[in-house]
């Protein structure tokens, strides 16, 4: 990860700054109500925070367009948030009550949209990977133009159907972005212990994928690397890697004590790369937003965070029939 | 405003904790994210963080304290300018989580004491006076992907060999040709990954039939089939289904060892949000995978290498379909009712022909469908015969006849006049030779034998 470091004026509007200042902190605090809900016991099972890793999905789905599709892991409330799912029913589906988006029958690890085009939400580690080389198969089916980003870990890497899907997509040409979301630690054991290479998205190369490494605290970098991505996608020329390297600042669930790394670890990438701390910086320095503007998202955001955790609470339990509803179509 | 602080749950079992350490004095500033103090449960220490910005105005429980209940107020945040000592001291219980559920809603029911005769759909599948023609199995499953591939452009078949090979039992004879690469897709040997590349495309919109070559390498796949493609719709809360057939040759073939000779109805029959069909007949295959194609849920549609070769007459309509979860009564009878599916309904033919011979009437039941089960076809019958045995290949425990026979224990235990007798394959991985293949499978004798003791004769 770069230091958080502005070494030159990017070429960014004020508007735009300020609107992935506007998503990433909106993730953020989500996060963090969501964390607070966990302690207070209105939230159950497993519960897996996005803190320090907002800037991925904020950059890639600026780089998406409308149709786009996109599909991940059961670290999923950031993807949710970033593809503009409505935080008060992804809120009370965690709290697993009927306004939640799956009517509490999903959970945490399990939302999905057709109207956002978001597919889940996928609770087996790397099983998403096929899932979304397949949505990009029926884009490339039914010819419209239509690019998947399927975002894995760096623990997913390790999965056999990872490399299956790999060499399918390439030599059908799928219009899929891989997204490894390298937050260098696949639970509690670090790529160090658990991955034989480095960069993860040299694997790509064996199946002629390209690939490259981003600057996932960079929000800039990833939307950058993410249009790059895209329109390969989108000439035909089937898969991308993008390995975004990123930092998750929370245990890998809520029950995780995180005792694979220090403290001091984590305080220097909260100090010194931090996504949100970032954009604030290019917008107080390149005098696009004063603090009082800054003051003003902060306490929008808090808002909707509020609202949304308010809804959670008030939102009643599903019915006992829902019980029996679902299974089949 | 000033907010409590309250004790946090750190995993989903902990109800209370030691509150080992605080990390914060009152009258420190902290923001979101700051480490306030380390909580241990009985599993670990863990670091507990500010969810918001403020100034500790008060601590409420000291380091060190043991037994700290979950949602204990543990602190005061207040505001510049605020004093700690306006709040009330006690928590508001509002906060609490939701007490349980409470009462669990009633589950369907599945024991009468004294049951009614369930309703049964005995009408034909197909007109009296439609013209037959024989057909192999084999042709019937290929006629039913042609003419479904026909009428729907987001219908298209994968699997190995599919294509160019014309399928490795050539059940894709011709389909290449016809509808070409885009929607006929030679695979890489690679379960696990196309499984889910079709499961996502369905997702997507498409209705692909995915053809394992046979089931058994279909294991390589299940965690697709039954975690993504079964449970999805349940996940979504009815948003996203996965309208997809798996199909393929299932059960013992011959001589091809431990490994490739394997009945997976029982194991797929357990998981909600899947169909299964295994048929028997031609027109049954054919019928049966046109409605699989057209459901718009996942149906795992269980084939047999050796019945591919075997015509049936099969009636020429337009468009036959057989609607999935309906058995078919094969011969009427009075003595016993036999339940089969699949390959075992040739034993249970064989044996009813035969038994027939001895003055034994057997009602011969194809399930056709094994979930959803027509089980109220088998409580009809065996309110009228009184006797009932199963036959299947596959093995005997968590056999598909073992929840026939618990359902009719349950539902029709009055109506029994002996035992359930279960014949199933031997309880054994399948042998390469010979002679001990031939008694690891089910037999007709067997199914002689079962009946005849059920009816004591």
């Amino acid at each position: 990860m770069a230091a958080r470091k502005i070494t030159k004026k990017p070429n960014v509007s004020a508007e735009e700054l300020k609107t992935y200042y506007r998503e990433m902190l909106l993730i953020r605090r989500f996060e963090e109500k969501a964390g607070q809900l966990y302690g207070m016991g209105l939230i159950g099972g497993f519960c897996h925070l996005y803190i320090g890793q907002e800037a991925v999905v904020v950059g890639l789905e600026a780089a998406a367009r409308e149709g786009d599709k996109r599909i991940t892991s059961y670290r999923d409330h950031g993807h949710m948030l970033a593809c503009g799912m409505d935080p008060g029913g992804v809120m009370a589906e965690l709290t697993g009550r009927e306004g939640g988006l799956s009517k509490g029958k999903g959970g945490s690890m399990h939302m999905f949209s057709k109207e956002k085009h978001f597919y889940g939400g996928h609770g087996i580690v790397g099983a998403q990977v096929p899932l979304g080389a397949g949505l990009a198969f029926a884009d490339k089916y039914k010819e419209n133009g239509g690019v998947t980003f399927t975002y894995f870990g760096d623990g997913a890497a390790n999965q056999g159907q990872v490399y299956e899907t790999f060499n399918m997509a390439a030599i059908w040409d799928l219009p899929v972005i891989f997204v490894i979301e390298n937050n260098q630690y696949a639970m509690g054991t670090s790529q160090a212990r658990s991955t034989s290479t480095k960069d993860i998205y040299h694997r790509g190369e064996a199946f002629g994928i390209p690939g490259e490494i981003v600057n996932g605290m960079d929000v800039l970098a990833v939307k950058a690397a993410g249009e790059k991505a895209v329109a390969h996608c989108r000439a035909g020329k089937g898969p991308y890697i993008l390995e975004v390297k990123t930092y998750r600042y929370r245990g890998h669930s809520m029950s995780d004590p995180a005792k694979y790394r220090t403290r001091e670890e984590v305080q220097k990438v909260r100090e010194q790369s931090d996504p949100i701390e970032h954009v604030r910086d290019l917008l107080l320095t390149g005098k696009h937003a004063t603090e009082d503007d800054l003051k003003a998202i902060d306490k929008e955001i808090k808002e909707v965070v509020n609202q949304a955790a308010e809804f959670s609470k008030e939102s009643p339990e599903p019915s006992l029939d829902e019980l029996w509803t679902d299974i089949y179509a | 405003m000033a907010t409590e602080i309250l004790m946090p749950a750190l995993s989903p079992t902990m109800e209370e904790g030691t509150l080992a350490k605080w990390l914060v004095k009152e009258g420190d500033t902290v923001s979101s994210g700051d480490i306030m103090a380390e909580i241990e449960t009985d599993k670990a220490t863990m670091e507990f963080e500010a969810v918001d910005e403020g100034i500790v105005g008060k601590i409420l429980i000291t380091e060190g304290t043991e037994g700290v209940k979950v949602n204990t107020p543990i602190a005061v945040l207040v505001e510049e300018g605020e004093d700690a000592s306006a709040l009330p001291t006690s928590a508001p219980a509002a906060e609490a989580a939701p007490e349980a559920a409470p009462e669990a809603a009633p589950a369907p029911a599945t024991t009468a004491a004294a049951p009614a005769a369930p309703a049964v759909d005995l009408s034909p599948d197909w007109p009296a006076d439609a013209e037959m023609k024989s057909e192999t199995v084999r042709e019937a499953l290929r006629d039913a992907m042609a003419e479904e591939m026909r009428g729907d452009e987001d219908v298209y078949l994968m699997g190995e060999e599919v294509a160019e090979y014309q399928g490795a039992y050539k059940i894709s004879q011709g389909l290449l040709d016809e509808f070409g690469a885009k929607r006929v897709i030679d695979t890489p040997i690679t379960e696990h990954g196309f499984a889910g590349i079709a499961v996502g495309s369905a997702f997507g919109g498409l209705k692909p039939i995915v053809e394992f070559m046979t089931f058994n390498f279909a294991m390589q796949a299940i965690d697709q089939i039954i975690n993504s493609a079964a449970k999805t719709l349940y996940m979504s809360g009815g948003q996203m289904g996965c309208p997809i057939v798996f199909r393929g040759p299932n059960g013992a073939a011959a001589r091809v060892g431990a490994q490739h000779s394997q009945d997976y109805a029982a194991w797929y029959m357990q998981i909600p949000g899947l169909k299964v069909v295994m048929p028997y007949s031609a027109a049954d295959a054919k019928g049966l995978l046109k409605s699989a194609i057209r459901d718009p849920n996942p149906v795992v549609f269980l084939e047999n290498e050796i019945l591919y070769g075997r015509s049936f007459d099969v009636p020429q309509l337009d468009d036959l379909t057989v609607p999935l979860g309906k058995a078919r009564i094969w011969r009427e009878g009075s003595d016993v009712t036999i339940v089969s599916f699949g390959i075992g309904m040739q034993y249970a033919l064989e044996a009813a022909d035969k038994l027939a011979e001895e003055g034994i009437s057997a009602e011969v039941i194809d399930l056709r469908t094994i979930r959803p089960m027509d089980t109220g076809a088998i409580i009809n019958s065996v309110m009228k015969t009184n006797r009932l045995v199963t036959v299947e290949e596959g093995w005997p425990q968590g056999s598909v006849g073992s929840y026939i026979s618990s359902v009719v224990m349950q539902e029709a235990f009055d109506y029994l006049d002996a035992p359930v007798i279960n014949c199933t394959g031997k309880d054994v991985p399948m042998p390469y030779a010979a002679n001990l293949e031939k008694l690891a499978l089910i037999t007709t004798d067997e199914v002689i034998e079962a009946v005849k003791q059920v009816t004591y004769r």
